[in-house]
């Protein structure tokens, strides 16, 4: 501890080159203010304040949660990327990170099972056991998708590893991870969680005192969330955790039919006064990686302050959330996140209609809501899903996608579109090998229907290379 | 400016232009100075471009081997070697009597080998196809790497000004083919100059025939000259013979270079004044390099574990994927505008331009004896695209003649077959159809696998009439290694 301040100069000093890497990170600190942590000469934890962070109660346990969560899903590897390739995680930096929300206040760390290929809880767990066990809270979740782990032994292995890994005889916050997945989405749950008995293994596990606070986490189908908490007085939930931002307030519908706007999720738990936990608040940096003019408008309003704090102080002004997640992989990403929350400015209901109103102008971008967190994948067949997807809204932002050939800028876009397109898939993995099975679709958090996108995608990219547009 | 400067001059723009038509893999290169490569010899003459034959001819009678000097490739890159030895010897040259004999059976084999069908054999002696097979085969490897540097760089650099490609031997026999010949035309040319272009080369032989008439060429004033020799010693062709003053005219390949190293001023380019008489044969000293070995190799097979489909499991990571393994076919298939595998044979030189031009991976060099060193297609990199014409566009030899994309599209290459049990819907039990999905010709239709049952999985039915023989089929198949639909060539293309 006694080392913070120079560690951390020093990690963020290494850092500085990653950032410029970073694509779908968030948009680092203002870009001219004294305050800016990432040009100036006195940057470190004098500029980012400390215990400024703003606390939410649990109203079960009393216990102070800091609004920012740290989420465990894209842990820096050593090949400069987020920790989902085949490169070990980065565990140096990982330790920094953690050391530095931890000196700043973060104390909630959630993670799982899947994340970073299985590899997220260990890194985790090394990185908290730096420090006194009741300095942090650890929310970690039982991730039986697959088939093969819906057994009762294969769940229990699951649960009980995730405690060896993450090196703690008791869990703060249990979730059962991303309900409201898979292709019928109540028998894909009854399979997982009541079956084997899991559900009630936990409650037990509850009682005992070994998980501190069970609750879920939901994606997909609004059925199975309407019965949970339907059954809320049976299974009383500690906590849920819900996808909410400014876009999908009330445009998640629009978005996709099968999805459900958050100010629903959110009123439904508001009014049973459960807690809320938030997940892509920045919709897996889509809400920091935004067409130009929308950037011009935010940053117009706030020019010292980045694009992302937009998204981190709406999730935070809901007085409901418990703390709201954000997976951040580089230093620049946490400095600047916990520029937004300490303390947290909530919006104001001018700034509230304002971004709604932003909201309004990105859902006309014909983007795919994908948000990297690779549930499609590996997929079976070798193509690199959420690259094409990120390549394909990349362009969609920089107005890379001509729609005919008589455009002015046809040329330039077209060369941009397919050139970048092999440069960040490789052929192989390109969405014409895409054969349509449709195995990674009800993975899908967003309910995205993978092969048309990619088949979609692949008409469009035969017909740049055909000139036939 | 002296004639031998010009002569270099013009020598250093052609040999780097034609260079840069076989590395460059944009296609820009081929719209500026295509025709270079259209205006050498033997294509033309294996083209029937009888205008530029007839050009090349009259050009010779005018103005002796000029062609040689600076038109032909093969010839400028002997220069540069040759110029390379004299730096480190300087007078290395003296006069040798002609081979009156290997020249003129060199000619006849290299004739009936062309006639007889191994065109791919007797290209082993053409210089045009020579120089190409060099180039792509050795230089433009290096060209791409570092192309792919420049790609990495823009990358870095948010620019799409350069994309990357890959780099690939074809065909390693005739990458030793041409290290060979590289390396054999070094030593003799280091050594004495032109002794391919007047020993081997049937085009030398050709227009040497002519050149020996030609209205212009070298003359020695026998008033001026004091038989110094240092104009032989100087000669690459080893063409002059100081001592009786006279200048065998079918081997000068005009080079000027004796005009600049007289002394006396003896030695002026103009008309001639009588008929030189030819220098009779006596000697057959030079070793038969025309003999090479080629090795009968098997092609490039990947070795690559069976990884059937990767098991799904949700936590990202990407699934391995097989390299593709060629499947044997009982014709090869040649691209559109070859008209068929005969006449590929009869015309192509083999000198690798439209290997060097294909963007998609398909063409490379063949290893087979009746078609030596020729090209074909296949698709397991990828396949013969729906709005490509390179090949057709580069070839200078009327190999593959000039199609549009219309053409194109209706032109059978060949057709597709069925293999059942490599069928990903049959061994997955999974939708498939990406056959059906990338078909140009909308030639595959999927139908239920059970007649009987209309919701059964579906599989390819191919309409082998409408089926233009592409590979989009082959190449995007999800079975690996051995795609479940292949294309099989035809021996002769039809237009549907």
């Amino acid at each position: 501890m006694k080392d913070k301040n120079t560690i951390s100069r020093r990690s963020f000093l290494t850092r500085l080159g990653v950032g410029a890497a970073a694509v779908s990170a968030a948009v680092v600190a203002g870009c001219d203010s004294k305050k800016n942590p990432v040009t100036g000469d006195n940057t470190t934890s004098g500029e980012i304040p400390a215990g400024k962070m703003t606390y939410r109660t649990n109203p079960k346990t009393g216990e102070q949660v800091s609004i920012l969560g740290y989420g465990c899903m894209r842990w820096p590897d050593l090949s400069g990327g987020v920790g989902r390739s085949d490169a070990d995680l980065d565990q140096e930096t990982i330790n920094e990170l953690v050391d530095y929300a931890i000196a700043h206040g973060v104390n909630y760390f959630d993670t799982s099972p899947a994340y970073c290929r299985g590899r997220s809880e260990r890194a985790t767990g090394i990185a908290l056991s730096r420090h006194p066990r009741e300095s942090y809270f650890i929310a970690t979740k039982l991730s039986n998708f697959a088939p093969q782990t819906w057994s009762r032994e294969a769940s229990m292995a699951m649960y009980n590893n995730s405690f060896k890994e993450l090196q703690t005889p008791y869990i703060d916050y249990m979730l059962l991870h991303a309900v409201g997945g898979g292709e019928d989405a109540m028998d894909t749950f009854r399979k997982r969680y009541i079956d084997n008995g899991m559900l009630d293994f936990l409650m037990e596990e509850r009682e005992k005192g070994k998980i501190r606070n069970l609750g879920f986490s939901y994606h997909g189908d609004i059925a199975i969330f309407d019965y949970l908490l339907a059954n809320h007085d049976k299974y009383k939930w500690d906590f849920v955790q819900i996808q909410m931002n400014y876009l999908d307030w009330n445009h998640a519908k629009e978005i996709n039919e099968a999805n459900t706007n958050a100010e629903y999720l959110y009123d439904e738990l508001d009014k049973r006064e459960i807690p809320v936990v938030i997940m892509e608040p920045l919709l897996g940096g889509r809400l920091s990686n935004l067409p130009d003019h929308i950037v011009a408008r935010l940053k117009q309003q706030e020019p010292e302050r980045s694009v992302a704090s937009w998204a981190f102080r709406f999730a935070g002004t809901y007085p409901r959330v418990l703390t709201v997640l954000s997976g951040m992989t580089y230093m620049e990403h946490l400095q600047d996140n916990l520029l937004s929350y300490s303390p947290l400015k909530p919006l104001s209901e001018d700034e509230k209609q304002f971004l709604f109103d932003t909201s309004s102008l990105i859902v006309q971008y014909p983007t795919v809501p994908c948000n990297d967190c690779k549930y499609c994948m590996p997929c079976p067949y070798g193509i690199d899903i959420p690259a094409i997807l990120l390549h394909y809204n990349k362009c969609v932002n920089q107005g890379n996608i001509p729609e005919s050939s008589q455009q002015e800028n046809y040329r330039q876009a077209r060369q941009a579109f397919l050139v970048g397109y092999d440069r960040s898939v490789p052929k192989l993995r390109q969405a014409s090998h895409c054969i349509g099975c449709n195995q990674c679709a009800p993975h899908c958090p967003q309910k995205i229907r993978i092969p048309e996108e990619l088949h979609r995608i692949d008409r469009y990219v035969e017909q740049l290379k055909q000139n036939t547009i | 400016m002296s004639l031998k400067k010009l002569r270099i001059t013009v020598a250093v723009v052609v040999i780097t232009l034609i260079t840069l038509l076989f590395l460059d893999f944009t296609g820009m290169a081929q719209e500026w100075f295509g025709w270079l490569a259209k205006v050498q010899f033997l294509p033309a003459l294996l083209a029937m471009h009888i205008g530029v034959v007839a050009g090349l001819i009259i050009l010779t009678l005018l103005f002796g081997r000029l062609y040689c000097s600076v038109i032909c490739p093969l010839g400028i890159m002997q220069d540069i070697f040759g110029w390379l030895g004299k730096k480190q010897k300087r007078y290395r040259y003296g006069y040798s009597p002609a081979v009156r004999w290997l020249r003129y059976s060199m000619l006849v084999i290299m004739v009936i080998l062309m006639v007889a069908g191994f065109g791919g054999v007797a290209a082993l002696i053409a210089p045009y196809s020579s120089f190409g097979r060099i180039v792509q085969n050795l230089l433009s490897p290096v060209w791409a790497w570092c192309n792919n540097l420049l790609a990495g760089w823009a990358a870095e650099h948010d620019s799409y000004m350069f994309y990357d490609t890959e780099i690939w031997i074809r065909n390693w026999s005739v990458f030793g083919v041409a290290v060979a010949t590289v390396v054999i035309l070094a030593v003799l040319a280091w050594r004495n100059g032109r002794t391919y272009c007047n020993t081997i080369c049937p085009v030398g032989t050709v227009l040497g025939f002519f050149s020996r008439f030609s209205f212009l060429a070298p003359v020695i004033d026998t008033s001026k000259c004091n038989s110094c020799g240092l104009c032989a010693r100087n000669c690459k062709a080893a063409c002059i013979n100081s001592k009786v003053h006279q200048i065998d005219y079918s081997r000068c390949v005009t080079c000027f270079d004796c005009l600049d190293s007289c002394h006396k001023g003896a030695i002026s380019y103009g008309r001639r004044k009588k008929e030189v008489a030819v220098v009779p044969v006596t000697d057959g000293a030079s070793v038969d390099k025309s003999r090479r070995s080629f090795l009968t190799v098997t092609g490039m097979v990947t070795a690559a574990a069976m990884v059937k489909a990767a098991d799904k499991t949700v936590d990202g990571g990407l699934a391995v994927i097989e390299d593709k393994k060629i499947p044997e076919r009982s014709n090869r298939i040649v691209p559109p505008g070859a008209k068929g595998i005969k006449h590929l044979s009869n015309h192509c030189t083999a000198c690798q331009l439209c290997v060097a031009a294909c963007p998609n991976g398909v063409l490379r060099p063949s290893t087979a004896i009746d078609s030596f060193m020729q090209p074909y297609s296949s698709y397991e990199r990828g396949y013969c695209r729906p709005e490509c014409t390179r090949c057709s566009d580069v070839c200078p030899a009327g190999a593959i003649k000039p199609v549009s994309v219309e053409e194109k599209s209706s032109i059978q290459i060949g057709h597709a077959c069925w293999v059942k049990e490599n069928c990903i819907p049959l061994t997955d039990g999974v939708e498939c159809g990406n056959c059906a999905r990338h078909c140009p010709t909308g030639a595959i239709q999927m139908v239920p696998s059970d007649a009987s049952d209309p919701d059964s999985v579906k599989i390819p039915v191919v309409n082998t009439e409408k089926c233009i023989g592409c590979g989009a089929c082959e190449n995007l198949c999800p079975a690996r290694p051995f795609s479940a639909i292949y294309v099989e060539g035809h021996v002769n293309h039809r237009i549907i």
